[in-house]
């Protein structure tokens, strides 16, 4: 996915890994869906931008 | 029998002033809950805040109240202080429907959930389940199976949410006390359009057993209501470690309402700058301006990342809901409520890797915070960036910017619950104006801090719940 997907690229992003995930998603909805997928990508770009450092690990721990 | 409760009386006072009546005996629980079923009825259908009224229920446990004080039994702290839970928490014998159609088709609760066992064991009577969004993705209360729920304050415009039900109810006195949930704002939102006090604890302080989960990383339950020292109570009783809730703290239960009149001497509070302090009407930043004056409060602290924050909370929320739904999102979306239904499945396509890279951010983040509440104990921010919109209003121009209305509603608490901080939001006075809240923002587990800077300003009248009964 580039920095500034298009439509027609959030488009083809929705319909893959829906698809990839056996989530059907009706033409209604589609737009809808893409909408929001691209508001998704937008947050996700944020955070994938920041430099972390190696050590982070994730916030949620598991105990056994 | 004791006579019927004026409803003059009944919607003047906050919950623990209803039970110290009870208490005392000048007044029956059974009366209050009359009094209660009988605002519920006059007022209720006006904001559409109840999905299920318990009214034989109600009239059961405050006999019980009343049948213990008539005994020289201890009642309970809350003895007959009728409260209401979102449609989230179980409760025993009615279906969980979580603003949800789908749910409709299981079958009811076997027990209720520890939130509403909590309350009630303490004497407090439940008069029912109240509105929300469907599955608490939303901060409008907009629902489209069971109608939006209105502002008390003006019937056009939304209450927030998606616990706004649980706002709506205090707002329109039906009853002085609810719990909701509160995963990015669900609580402090509502509070704040609806001019209530809302506070949501530190994450993990109070068990989730028992409720309908929306995104586990970030849910936390928590109370709405009348008074600083009603939603106290409330915590008090509902804090504490659940083996039966993964997240719960181990930390035992330290009580916050004996320490509610210790005042502010010591606390070192500052106002948030920086992302909290823009993309906001200037109303909300007056609000905050208020609430410091009369703290005498001038300095100014940053969170850095606090927008970055806000967008690792959506990511997580929009993962984790949509995995919790996924198997209906896949059989049966038709039966989602469409306001819901596009964030949900849009959700369910976020790659993994940005998922455990917002997972990192958010340790990062904590420790960051962390050493911020090394030099500050109590910070102040907006809760909404401006009172209650329109219902069906898409988007609002704050700050000079059109923006979409309903995301930006969790603007300044979601960079907050995101870390888990323990706040307290509080209405703030504005005669003749929209009620809105401001954020005082604690250390985690310091509640007694933030709930003591609102005792204090709720002393002076800088800030009070506004009823429209």
């Amino acid at each position: 996915m580039t920095e500034n997907p298009t439509p027609e690229e959030l488009g083809a992003y929705v319909d893959e890994t829906a698809k990839r995930i056996g989530l059907p998603i009706a033409s209604e909805q589609r737009p809808g869906v893409i909408q929001f997928t691209g508001v998704l990508l937008a947050s996700a770009a944020l955070v994938m931008e920041f430099p972390l450092p190696d050590d982070v690990e994730p916030a949620p721990v598991f105990r056994p | 029998m004791s006579p019927a409760m004026p409803r003059a009386e009944y919607v003047a006072s906050d919950g623990l002033g209803l039970t110290a009546a009870v208490r005392a005996g000048r007044v029956s629980a059974r009366a209050v809950t009359d009094a209660a079923l009988a605002q519920i009825a006059a007022r209720g259908p006006a904001v559409n805040t109840f999905t299920t009224v318990l009214a034989e229920q109600a009239r059961a446990d405050a006999d019980r109240v009343d049948a213990a004080i008539a005994a020289g039994r201890d009642a309970g702290p809350l003895a007959g202080l009728p409260f209401a839970v979102k449609d989230l928490f179980d409760v025993a014998g009615i279906t969980t429907l979580a603003g949800s159609k789908i749910n409709r088709e299981r079958p009811p609760a076997a027990r209720d959930a520890a939130a509403v066992a909590a309350l009630r064991r303490a004497g407090a009577v439940l008069l029912g389940a109240l509105n929300m969004d469907e599955y608490a993705y939303g901060f409008t209360t907009e629902n489209s199976h069971y109608g939006p729920v209105r502002n008390p304050h003006d019937p056009t415009r939304v209450a927030g949410g998606s616990s706004g039900g649980s706002g709506a109810a205090v707002g329109a006195g039906l009853v002085p006390l609810t719990l909701g949930s509160d995963t990015n704002g669900s609580v402090r939102v509502p509070a704040s359009l609806c001019g209530v006090f809302g506070l949501k604890p530190t994450y993990g302080r109070v068990s989730r057993a028992g409720s309908t989960l929306f995104a586990g990383s970030f849910d936390h339950v928590g109370a709405l209501g009348r008074s600083v020292r009603d939603v106290t109570a409330a915590l008090d009783l509902m804090q504490g470690p659940d083996p039966e809730d993964p997240v719960c703290s181990s930390r035992p239960a330290e009580p916050c309402l004996p320490l509610l009149g210790e005042g502010v001497d010591g606390l070192r509070i500052a106002i948030l700058d920086g992302h909290f302090a823009r993309g906001g009407d200037p109303e909300a930043f007056a609000a905050v301006g208020q609430v410091a004056a009369a703290l005498g409060v001038t300095r100014r602290v940053t969170i850095p990342e606090a927008h970055r924050a806000r967008a690792a909370a959506m990511v997580i929320t929009a993962s984790e809901g949509a995995n919790a739904h996924l198997a209906d999102l896949k059989r049966r979306p038709q039966d989602f409520d469409p306001l819901t239904r596009d964030r949900f499945l849009a959700g369910a396509l976020v790659p993994a890797a940005v998922y455990v890279q917002a997972q990192r951010f958010r340790a990062w983040y904590r420790a960051v915070v962390a050493d911020l509440f090394g030099q500050v104990d109590v910070l102040l921010a907006p809760t909404t960036p401006c009172p209650a919109p329109r219902i069906g209003q898409d988007r609002i121009v704050l700050d000079g910017v059109e923006v979409l209305i309903r995301p930006n509603l969790g603007v300044y608490t979601q960079p907050l619950s995101f870390i888990g901080l323990p706040v307290l939001s509080v209405p703030v006075t504005r005669p003749g104006a929209l009620p809105l809240g401001v954020q005082l923002v604690g250390a985690p587990f310091r509640e007694a801090h933030v709930l003591r800077v609102g005792a204090l300003l709720e002393a002076k009248g800088v800030v009070a719940a506004a009823v429209s009964a």
